[in-house]
């Protein structure tokens, strides 16, 4: 083999050896194997050669320019793989038990509770209802059967507005427009009325932890051709073992509430102690929940319903009750204050 | 209202029931009853009726005395006594050793040197009444050893009644009304109250009575001479002290004991005071004194007894002080009577003095009852003082009767009301058990609703439905769904919208939703400088903070940035919440749903904030309608909200509310060194405007190609009225305008904008590009901006 060839593969090989970075060894493929690279010269020296000599140097250089080709490939996985390890080593390890940055929006803790129960209402087939919160006497008295005079008006401190109309002081406030709304449907093409209608009801009366004067309630109504007490019972275990997510054992007790006959305070088994009788429950393992009952002949007659053929359940569940209850949340004040230090815990609950 | 259930016994035998058990289900049946309930007497025992036979005064103590007393054992036993009643022949309780009271146990105990073997007791420490000035006394003629247990109602079941589950039963505010509930519960039959025959008095002068107003529905009375008991029984004191009432004097405590048997209030006035009842109102206010011994303002409404025309009692409420029964009274006017229960209770409110008697007055007492109860007083009082003379006949004017209600309906009805089976049989004996006179007639059913019911909550067939169901048990009722149709439902958009901007708002924004109130927050505003608008008021609040509604949700939620400060250097609150805006023609008022949305922010430029909500809205939009919104400067109205940067926000065309930032005062009154943005908006009139349908358009397989432009823009000028310059270009291959950067100086205002061009069907070539891009900086000149190319 020709000297410098030969001299040349060892220079290959020490070169290769030495580069230490792919810059670097990219500049030493194009000296050895570019257009102007040293191997390209032996190739284009061979035309000086004799013919004979020509075939044997010619084979000998392809050798070595396969050779270099090998070991360029061969140094450059090698740098590359050094490359990677390099990077490797460079990461530092870091410290990701340091406290997460919680840049996390809440809703109130109300529009959780709301929103649990309006949809397990949607998912048996109610509507969901808007109401305004400024009302007329008519709406959230007279046409729920309290007439003027009624000692149930008593009993509900109402905000009257100076032009007549009130802050309604209960969601019953808007049985009277549902009725009518859906009872044309419920007339003619026999579309029971299955609707509820969460809301923001207010109490003139001094506030303390337990009292507020600005509070939530969902009103709920079932209207149609043979509706039973029997189905109250089921509707309320079935909507109230959903919200707590667990089988909740209701009763029933005569109550008076003047929309409604025969009225009935609703108990549930004591969640705390489950019913062995606990503080929170007083003892009794029950505690009262939510009124309720069969609507009562009047209020569906002033919605344009006729009772002789129609009759409903209603129920006045307490939103802002439910929500304190789930949550442990011991000031009701503490929903209206406005304050982030309380209301930011609630981010979700789904 | 506390119960016993040794009177409730006195109507109905209960022997062989658990008792207890009983009042469980009265509470699910009736009424709701509070859970503690009260063994009487449960706690003493060994208590004997014994005789003081000698009394020594302790050579060494001023206060104890040296007793022997018989306590029926055959021999005398010594007993040290500090009471000071103490005297020979007197009767009185007696505890013998091993008695119990409470947790004591009677032992020999040495007091000052001598042993006492046993205890005399005072009725406070034995729990027949609060009176602990000395050891009872007992007069009735009871050999001594007799345990005290077997002849006074020492044992005894107390329950308590919450009496706003009364509120509807007038017949439940007495012993004997309650007894026809256990009665019906037990299923077994009331007795009789025994009374007097009134009508043997017939023949004697009544009573000069007259009733002169409409509000006194019914007075009965009677007058009765030669009483000469002062004192009540023993038992009649324990019943009344159990329910919590005190012994006054025999007269006082009979027309109690028949407040609390028969729940009808009456009233015993001295004869002497009243000869001639008139029950009237007066038409000058004037002062009165009642038997407590307070003066009060008695007005043109409310109704008064009188003697001729000097008023001796506030009916219904309280008795006068000058005519109450004395120590010398012996003949005495008896009143039974019954009155408006809207006039009565209003009368309360008015003096804020609620009664016993003014308590059932409200719920509308039967009228029936007045005569009834009459006849029971003279029967009790008859019993326990037997030389009473009535002088009087029963003198009734009767001036206004209920209509009598009978009811029908039929099987049919019962079972779509109840949705279970409850057969015929079972319904007529249970209102016959409740008093009612029911017949059936195969399906049918007619029913005479009693006097006592018909006063307030039994007037209609769904009624009866009540009677029938509580009686059954609800505990009872097979629980079934509804059997109703199927149909789809369909949420409304105004609810939709407002639950996916909570959740954008919440998500995506990291915003805190609050609630407010609806009112405007006066001392919190002016500490603020943000004046209270007039608008529509309270009529009635009593808190000064709080009497004018609000027509913004913004004033609100600066209050409560402010009440936050400290809480972060940055965060942002949202409320969908009410404002009201005056009242329309029809003086109803104008209410609209806002969403309100307050950024607050330290250490960063208020531009970057206001940008911030600009976004929010701007997502609000796509997120919820897919469309963009417009935004046109404008002149702030409100005194809060900066001048300068105030636009209205439009959102296909439809003004839907505007974004601000507070005005410098307001701001500094928050926080020197925070800024404060803003915007609220009309969720109505948002959902009012439909969402976009999505339109889908293929992604295009030919590369897009890019223009940018630094646009230098003069001030005045808004990137809105530039985007008229490409929008008339004339060419649908522009796909999207953006802008990659902004860089601001006090002199320079420059944007970049990158056009995006691009084709479905082919690759661009750079000129046809190029020609859109002159015609479109020759659009752009117009307006003032210099171009530079990048």
């Amino acid at each position: 083999m020709d000297d410098k060839i030969l001299r040349l593969k060892e220079e290959i090989e020490k070169e290769l050896s030495g580069a230490s970075d792919l810059s670097s060894l990219d500049q030493l493929r194009v000296s050895y194997l570019g257009k102007k690279g040293s191997i390209t010269a032996l190739l284009k020296g061979m035309k000086e050669l004799a013919a004979d000599q020509k075939k044997a140097f010619g084979a000998d250089v392809n050798k070595l320019k396969e050779f270099a080709m090998t070991k360029i490939e061969a140094r450059t996985e090698e740098l590359k793989k050094k490359q990677i390890e390099l990077e490797i080593a460079a990461m530092p390890q870091f410290d990701i038990s340091s406290p997460a940055s919680k840049d996390m929006g809440s809703y109130h803790p109300i529009t959780l509770v709301q929103r649990q129960c309006e949809t397990i209402f949607r998912t048996m087939g109610f509507t969901v209802e808007d109401y305004p919160e400024v009302v007329t006497d008519y709406e959230c008295f007279e046409a729920v059967n309290i007439p003027k005079h009624h000692p149930a008006r008593d009993m509900q401190d109402t905000y009257y507005l100076e032009n007549g109309q009130l802050l309604k002081s209960q969601t019953s406030a808007a049985q009277n427009a549902i009725l009518r709304k859906y009872g044309p449907a419920l007339k003619e093409n026999g579309v029971p009325i299955k609707a509820i209608f969460p809301g923001r009801c207010f109490r003139n009366e001094a506030t303390d932890a337990c009292h507020e004067n600005t509070f939530f309630q969902m009103e709920g109504m079932m209207v149609d051709k043979n509706i039973s007490i029997s189905n109250l019972i089921y509707f309320m275990k079935t909507m109230l073992s959903e919200v707590f997510r667990k089988d909740i054992k209701v009763r029933l007790r005569p109550g008076f509430f003047p929309f409604v006959e025969p009225g009935f305070e609703l108990d549930i088994s004591c969640l705390i102690c489950g019913g062995e009788g606990c503080p929170s429950c007083k003892h009794s393992g029950w505690l009262e929940l939510c009124p309720c009952g069969m609507i009562h002949p009047n209020v569906l007659r002033e919605g344009g319903i006729d009772p002789e053929e129609y009759t409903g359940f209603a129920f006045g569940l307490g939103l802002t009750r439910l929500a304190m209850m789930k949550y442990g949340i011991k000031d009701i004040r503490d929903l209206n204050s406005g304050s982030l230090k309380a209301l930011s815990q609630f981010t979700d609950d789904e | 209202m506390f119960l016993s259930m040794n009177w409730i016994c006195d109507f109905v035998d209960l022997e062989g029931l658990d008792k207890v058990d009983l009042i469980h289900r009265f509470s699910l049946s009736t009424a709701e009853v509070e859970n503690e309930i009260f063994f009487k007497g449960s706690d003493i025992s060994g208590i004997v009726v014994a005789e003081i036979k000698s009394v020594e005064a302790h050579p060494e103590s001023k206060k104890l005395h040296l007793l022997k007393v018989d306590a029926g054992d055959g021999e005398l036993t010594d007993v040290v006594c500090g009471a000071p009643n103490v005297r020979v022949g007197m009767k009185t309780a007696f505890a013998r050793l091993g008695a119990r009271i409470g947790d004591i146990t009677i032992a020999p105990r040495k007091l000052a040197g001598y042993t006492s073997n046993g205890m005399c007791c005072g009725e406070a420490e034995i729990g027949l009444s609060d009176d602990n000035s000395g050891i009872m006394e007992i007069t009735d003629d009871i050999p001594c050893g007799t345990d005290i247990k077997t002849v006074y109602d020492i044992e005894d079941i107390i329950f308590e009644v919450d009496n706003k589950s009364l509120t509807n039963r007038p017949d439940l505010w007495g012993h004997y009304g309650i007894a026809r509930e256990f009665a019906a519960l037990a299923g077994r039959p009331l007795k009789s109250l025994e009374t007097d025959d009134l009508t043997v008095y017939d023949g004697l002068p009544p009573v000069d009575l007259k009733v002169e107003d409409h509000f006194c529905k019914r007075y009965s009375s009677i007058k009765v001479e030669n009483i000469s008991r002062t004192v009540s029984p023993v038992n009649i004191r324990i019943r009344l002290y159990y329910c919590g009432m005190r012994a006054i004097n025999f007269l006082a405590d009979l027309t109690n004991y028949l407040m609390l048997e028969m729940g009808q209030p009456m009233h015993a006035f001295d004869a002497r005071m009243v000869e001639k009842i008139r029950v009237k109102r007066f038409a000058e206010p004037f002062k009165f004194t009642t038997l407590d011994g307070i003066e009060r303002n008695i007005d043109e409404n409310t109704l008064m007894i009188c003697n001729g025309d000097t008023p001796v009692a506030i009916a219904g409420i309280m008795g006068g002080l000058d005519s109450e029964i004395r120590e010398d009274t012996t003949t005495l006017a008896l009143e039974s009577a019954n009155f408006d229960a809207a006039c009565i209770r209003k009368s309360t409110v008015r003096l804020s003095h609620r009664t016993d008697a003014s308590m059932r007055y409200e719920k509308s007492l039967d009228p029936e009852m007045t005569v009834p109860a009459i006849g029971r007083f003279l029967f009790l009082l008859r019993k326990y003082d037997s030389g009473v003379k009535v002088v009087s006949s029963l003198t009734d004017e009767y001036v206004e009767k209920f209509a009598p209600v009978t009811l029908s309906f039929d099987q049919a009805f019962v079972d779509r009301y109840t949705g279970i089976d409850i057969d015929g049989e079972t319904i007529v004996n249970t209102l016959n058990g409740l008093g009612f006179k029911a017949v059936r007639n195969g399906d049918d059913f007619t029913v005479d609703v009693p006097s006592w019911r018909v006063t307030k909550d039994v007037t209609m067939k769904a009624d009866i439905i009540e009677e029938i169901t509580r009686i059954y048990g609800y505990d009872n009722f097979e629980v079934n769904t509804a059997l109703s149709p199927l149909y789809p439902i369909r949420a409304e958009a105004v609810k939709t919208d407002e639950e996916k901007i909570k959740d954008l708002l919440v998500k995506r924004f990291s915003l805190h939703e609050v609630h407010s109130y609806v009112w405007a927050y006066n001392d919190e505003q002016k500490a603020l400088g943000i004046p209270v608008e007039e608008n529509i008021r309270l009529a009635n609040a009593t808190n000064p903070n709080i009497e004018t509604l609000r027509n913004s949700m913004i004033p609100t939620q600066l209050c409560q940035v402010k009440s936050n400060i400290g809480y972060s250097n940055q965060f942002g609150i949202f409320e969908i919440g009410r404002v009201v805006n005056g009242v329309d023609e029809n003086n109803l008022c104008i209410e609209n749903k806002m969403l309100g949305i307050t950024l607050y922010s330290k250490g960063i430029l208020i531009k970057d904030s206001y940008f911030r909500l600009r976004d929010i809205l701007a997502a609000i939009a796509a997120d919820v309608k897919h469309s963009e919104l417009e935004f046109v400067k404008a002149e702030p109205e409100k005194s809060y909200i900066h001048p300068v940067n105030f636009n209205r926000v439009l959102l296909d065309g439809v003004d839907i509310g505007y974004i601000g930032m507070a005005h410098p005062t307001v701001s500094k009154n928050i926080d020197k060194k925070g800024n404060v943005v803003f915007a609220e908006i009309d969720v109505n009139k948002l959902s009012s405007v439909a969402a976009r349908a999505i339109e889908y358009s293929e992604p295009s397989k030919y590369p897009s190609m890019e223009y940018d432009l630094s646009l230098d823009i003069p001030q005045g000028v808004m990137f809105s009225d530039l985007r008229a310059s490409w929008r008339d270009a004339g060419t649908e291959l522009l796909r999207n305008v953006s802008v990659i950067d902004t860089y601001d100086t006090d002199e320079i205002h420059r944007i970049t904008v990158r056009f995006e061009f691009g084709s479905n069907e082919r690759t661009l070539s750079s000129n046809e590009v190029q020609e859109i891009v002159d015609r479109i900086t020759e659009n752009l000149a117009k307006t003032g901006v210099t171009i530079k190319a990048q």
